[in-house]
């Protein structure tokens, strides 16, 4: 097989239904499209596709293949002419259902999880419930989203069933901005951290909390600004002004601009 | 110095074979991992001394040779031409095989092969049962020459193949591969064929041929014999896969407990960059390949071909989807052809002979030789190379002289870690890659391993779950959880603690586990258990059902105790106790005390006389005597 990622216009089948695409597009996204769902955990639409937690594993088959499917996951999947994919199949539920049996015995008291587990019919896992009971999946959303922002303070670490996610040497992260990009993209809301008007706690480092100049409002650490002023070639202080006056004063320049506000006007408190 | 053209290396190779021509006679010491651990260094020291002195009246040379196969047996010594083998060999017997056999043209019959069936001393190596039947390929040149000396390879055929492939077109070289029916040496069994010409059409400049010699499996040596023993054989095979798919960049992954294999192809490297066999204009021909060594990280799944290639890149080594092929996109995002150690090592003698030689050996479907490592309860262990189709009892029983003290045969598991249990009923299966698979083992890597009636079948399941549950890198969900939840299992079974619907409950998983894993690792690794629980389905259900081990290995669920009426009161059991659980005077009465014995069963291996039983822990507790 070659890469098809030419971007040609294609058609395929999800579910019976004909489904226009680009060639090399995700399947996962372009069932989305169509309307089809497909449970995912470790998926985000920023992130480059992982396939750690084979969710959103669906059958597929091309004509000529005597019926024969092949099981991939929809995120990774690229999508070319005239493929029939079968996201609900009986083998595609069943091999959901043992994914999710396994995630329960992990996560016994995951909310997001039982309720995932509930819909296929799982109330209990059939395996042997993790004695320390965590909310972490595994799912390095985490570590993907600092990866992408070019920090790369935590990472996954250890083999098999004694992987986890941790800064360097299960220190404080030295490369840490403290963003919270992590702790909000945790499906499971797993990564603990505290945050106020002067100071932010994550990962056990602390942070010095930047006030914007317009609202007065603690929105940054020092750095985040620092950081993000290294790599986009801004000088620190754009960063020091929080996004919502920024908004404002963007606001206030286009309708300048517009003739709609008078010229110089001081903006809005 | 630079051999520059096709007629400069004939010439080359003529005054190499004239120079070996010139040595009367030949040691040939194996210096293998194998042999050296048995002192085979001090052995060649002691040839080299012994003959320095009068290497002009015998003419004689000593060489440090990569491993023979027969590990077991050695230090090895061959004396050439006349074949001699001679086993076991310490550094005292050499001044006489100098004087005796050198010299005096005698053979010792204390050195040499014993078959241990009719104890007959066999002289020639040709003629031990554990060589006579194999057709060595790949391994062609291990044992025959110093791995180190860049002339003994040449006068022995290294690089034949590579001059030839280079007078041909690429279309022709992939023709001749095709012709031949190789397939992939290091597990799943691919066309080489297939994978280098979807890699020739991908697009791009940039491309690399990658070669796996990361060799994970627990026991396995096929890979490490071949790098330490002939490394310009994986040299050659990468220089002609470079030819024929347009690839400039060749690197060696070698795995990191492999020093001696970095060291032997680091030279190899050397030399044939000085010979002008690496590098720019290789013999003339315009054409330029460069090949170098990376070290493994370590991990098993490092072996896997998506993390071999992030390994390379310098990132974490875990797998990766492979909806796009690596052919297309691999090290780099660049096209990439990965192969095994032993499948470059082909390629250089299938270019040689001709693709129709090679397919004229083996079964319709596998063609060619295979290696594989012959261990475990056999008598004659070490590494082979075989014809595919060969019967798994010819190679166990002609080969590896059967099983060892004449126990019975239970099964033998091929394949590796993630291989399977192929029972006594299939002894004739023929061995190839369609054979195994139906059988729901696998060629794997190509590692054997003989059971006798004293294995339990479901710890055996469990001893490959262990391996896999501590290599499985965690990234995907089935893998991670499944084996952690499969060999929690497993420990129960072991230990008389199942509960109903726990055969079932692993049938679930493993189909979980093998439908949804991200990488191979994952998929297979319910091969064991499957296939254990296809033909030794009783055993699961004797454990978890009636608590009781039926080959006496499960510890929790086995005792032993001593038969009055046969024991002769010998003592030998009482000395095999690793626990002093057992008293009794000589030609008396022995006894083993329940509450300190460990159900080891040293004392059941070592009664000549077969006194000692063992029984169900629960039945000697309904006895009232634990
Ligand atoms: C977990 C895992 C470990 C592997 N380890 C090895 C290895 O040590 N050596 C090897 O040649 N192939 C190994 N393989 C197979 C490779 O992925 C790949 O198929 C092979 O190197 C291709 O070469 P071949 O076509 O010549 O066999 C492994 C596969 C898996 C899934
Ligand atoms: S901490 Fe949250 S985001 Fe990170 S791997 Fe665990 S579950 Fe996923
Ligand atoms: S199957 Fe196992 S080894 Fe392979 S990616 Fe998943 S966790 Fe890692
Ligand atoms: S969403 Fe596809 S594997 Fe997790």
């Amino acid at each position: 097989m070659s890469i098809e990622n030419s971007g040609k216009p294609v058609t395929l089948t999800i579910d019976g239904k004909p489904v226009q695409a680009h060639s090399g597009e995700f399947l996962l996204a372009v069932a989305q499209r169509a309307g089809i769902t497909i449970p995912t955990l470790c998926h985000h639409p920023a992130l480059e596709p992982y396939g750690g937690c084979r969710l959103c594993v669906v059958d597929v088959t091309e004509e000529g293949w005597d019926g024969w499917c092949k099981m991939v996951i929809a995120c990774q999947f690229p999508v070319k002419e005239g493929i029939i994919a079968f996201t609900a199949s009986e083998r595609v539920i069943e091999t959901r259902r043992v994914v999710l049996d396994l995630l329960l015995a992990r996560c016994p008291d995951t909310p997001l999880i039982q309720r995932l587990a509930r819909e296929y019919g799982i109330e209990k896992t059939s395996y042997v419930p993790n004695p320390n009971p965590t909310d972490c999946i595994l799912c390095a959303l985490c570590t993907r989203v600092c990866d992408h922002i070019g920090v790369s303070a935590i990472a996954t670490v250890n083999r098999g069933i004694g992987r986890e996610v941790a800064p360097p040497y299960h220190q404080p992260p030295p490369d840490c901005i403290g963003c919270l990009a992590c702790a909000e993209i945790c499906p499971t809301d797993y990564i603990p951290y505290t945050t106020s008007s002067t100071s932010r706690t994550i990962w056990g480092k602390s942070f010095e909390m930047l006030r914007c100049p317009t609202c007065g409002r603690a929105h940054i650490t020092v750095e985040q600004a620092r950081h993000f002023a290294g790599h986009g070639g801004v000088s620190e202080d754009y960063f020091t002004t929080c996004d919502a006056c920024k908004r404002k004063q963007m606001a206030g320049t286009f309708q300048r601009l517009q003739g709609v506000l008078p010229a110089a006007a001081p903006p809005a408190r | 110095m630079r051999i520059e053209s096709p007629a400069a290396f004939a010439e080359f190779r003529k005054s190499a074979q004239a120079k070996l021509a010139q040595r009367r006679a030949e040691v040939l010491v194996c210096c293998g991992t194998g042999c050296l651990a048995n002192g085979a260094a001090a052995v060649a020291e002691a040839f080299a001394a012994t003959l320095d002195g009068s290497a002009t009246e015998v003419k004689t040379f000593t060489k440090r040779t990569g491993c023979h196969g027969f590990c077991e047996r050695g230090p090895l010594v061959v004396l050439r031409p006349a074949g001699i083998l001679y086993t076991k060999v310490k550094p005292r017997d050499v001044k006489e095989i100098v004087d005796k056999t050198l010299k005096g043209g005698t053979v010792i019959p204390r050195l040499l092969y014993k078959e241990p069936t009719s104890g007959q001393r066999i002289e020639h190596y040709q003629e031990v049962p554990f060589y006579k039947h194999q057709t060595r390929v790949a391994m062609r040149r291990i044992g025959h020459i110093d791995p180190t000396d860049f002339e003994d390879a040449i006068a022995h055929g290294a690089y034949g193949g590579l001059v030839k492939a280079l007078g041909m077109t690429p279309e022709e070289v992939l023709r001749e591969v095709e012709i031949s029916g190789l397939r992939g040496r290091g597990g799943a069994g691919f066309s080489t064929a297939r994978k280098w010409r979807s890699c020739r059409n991908a697009k791009g400049e940039r491309k690399f041929v990658l070669c796996n010699g990361d060799e994970g499996d627990p026991g396995a040596f096929k890979d490490r014999s071949i790098m330490e023993g002939d490394p310009h054989s994986v040299l050659e095979g990468m220089i002609i896969g470079g030819w024929a798919i347009g690839a400039h960049e060749g690197i060696i992954y070698v795995r990191d407990e492999y020093p001696l294999a970095v060291v032997n192809l680091t030279l190899a490297i050397q030399q044939a960059r000085d010979a002008g066999l690496v590098g720019q204009n290789i013999l003339g021909s315009g054409f330029a390949f460069d090949i170098r060594i990376s070290r493994g990280g370590g991990a098993f799944v490092c072996g896997e071909s998506s993390a071999l290639m992030r390994s390379l890149e310098g990132k974490v080594g875990e797998p990766r989807a492979k909806y796009v092929h690596a052919t297309d996109r691999g090290l780099y995002d660049l096209p990439t052809v990965l192969n095994n150690v032993e499948t470059w090592a082909d390629v250089g003698a299938i270019l040689e002979h001709g693709g129709a030689w090679f397919a004229a050996m083996g079964t319709t479907k596998s063609k060619g030789t295979k290696a594989f490592s012959l261990v475990g309860k056999v008598k004659n262990t070490g590494l082979i190379e075989l014809p595919m189709g060969m019967t798994l009892r010819q190679i166990i029983y002609d080969i590896g002289g059967g099983v060892l003290n004449d126990r019975p045969f239970k099964a033998v598991q091929t394949g590796g870690p993630s291989g399977g249990c192929v029972p006594e009923a299939l002894l004739d299966l023929p061995v190839d890659y369609e054979k195994l698979t139906e059988a729901g083992s696998m060629m794997g890597s190509g590692g054997m391993i003989v059971m006798d009636d004293r294995t339990c079948m479901v710890d055996v399941a469990r001893y490959f779950l262990k391996f896999l549950t501590e290599e499985s890198c965690g990234k995907c969900v089935p893998c991670r959880e499944g084996l952690h939840q499969m060999l929690a299992m497993f420990d129960d079974l072991v230990a008389g603690r199942g509960k109903p619907g726990d055969i079932e409950r692993i049938e679930r998983l493993s189909r979980g586990m093998q439908l949804g894993s991200l990488c191979e690792l994952g998929k297979s690794a319910p091969n064991p258990v499957i296939s254990t629980l296809r033909y030794f389905r009783d055993e699961y259900v004797a454990h978890l059902e009636r608590r009781e081990c039926p080959a006496g290995i499960c510890r929790d669920l086995t005792t032993y105790e001593i038969m009055p009426e046969t024991c002769d009161g010998c003592h030998a059991c009482f000395k095999a106790c690793p626990v002093e659980a057992i008293t009794g005077k000589v030609k008396e009465l022995h006894v083993i005390h329940q509450d300190k014995c460990i159900a080891c069963g040293a004392c059941y291996d070592a009664c000549p006389t077969q006194a000692i039983r063992f029984l169900p822990k629960h039945q000697l507790a309904a006895r009232g005597v634990a």
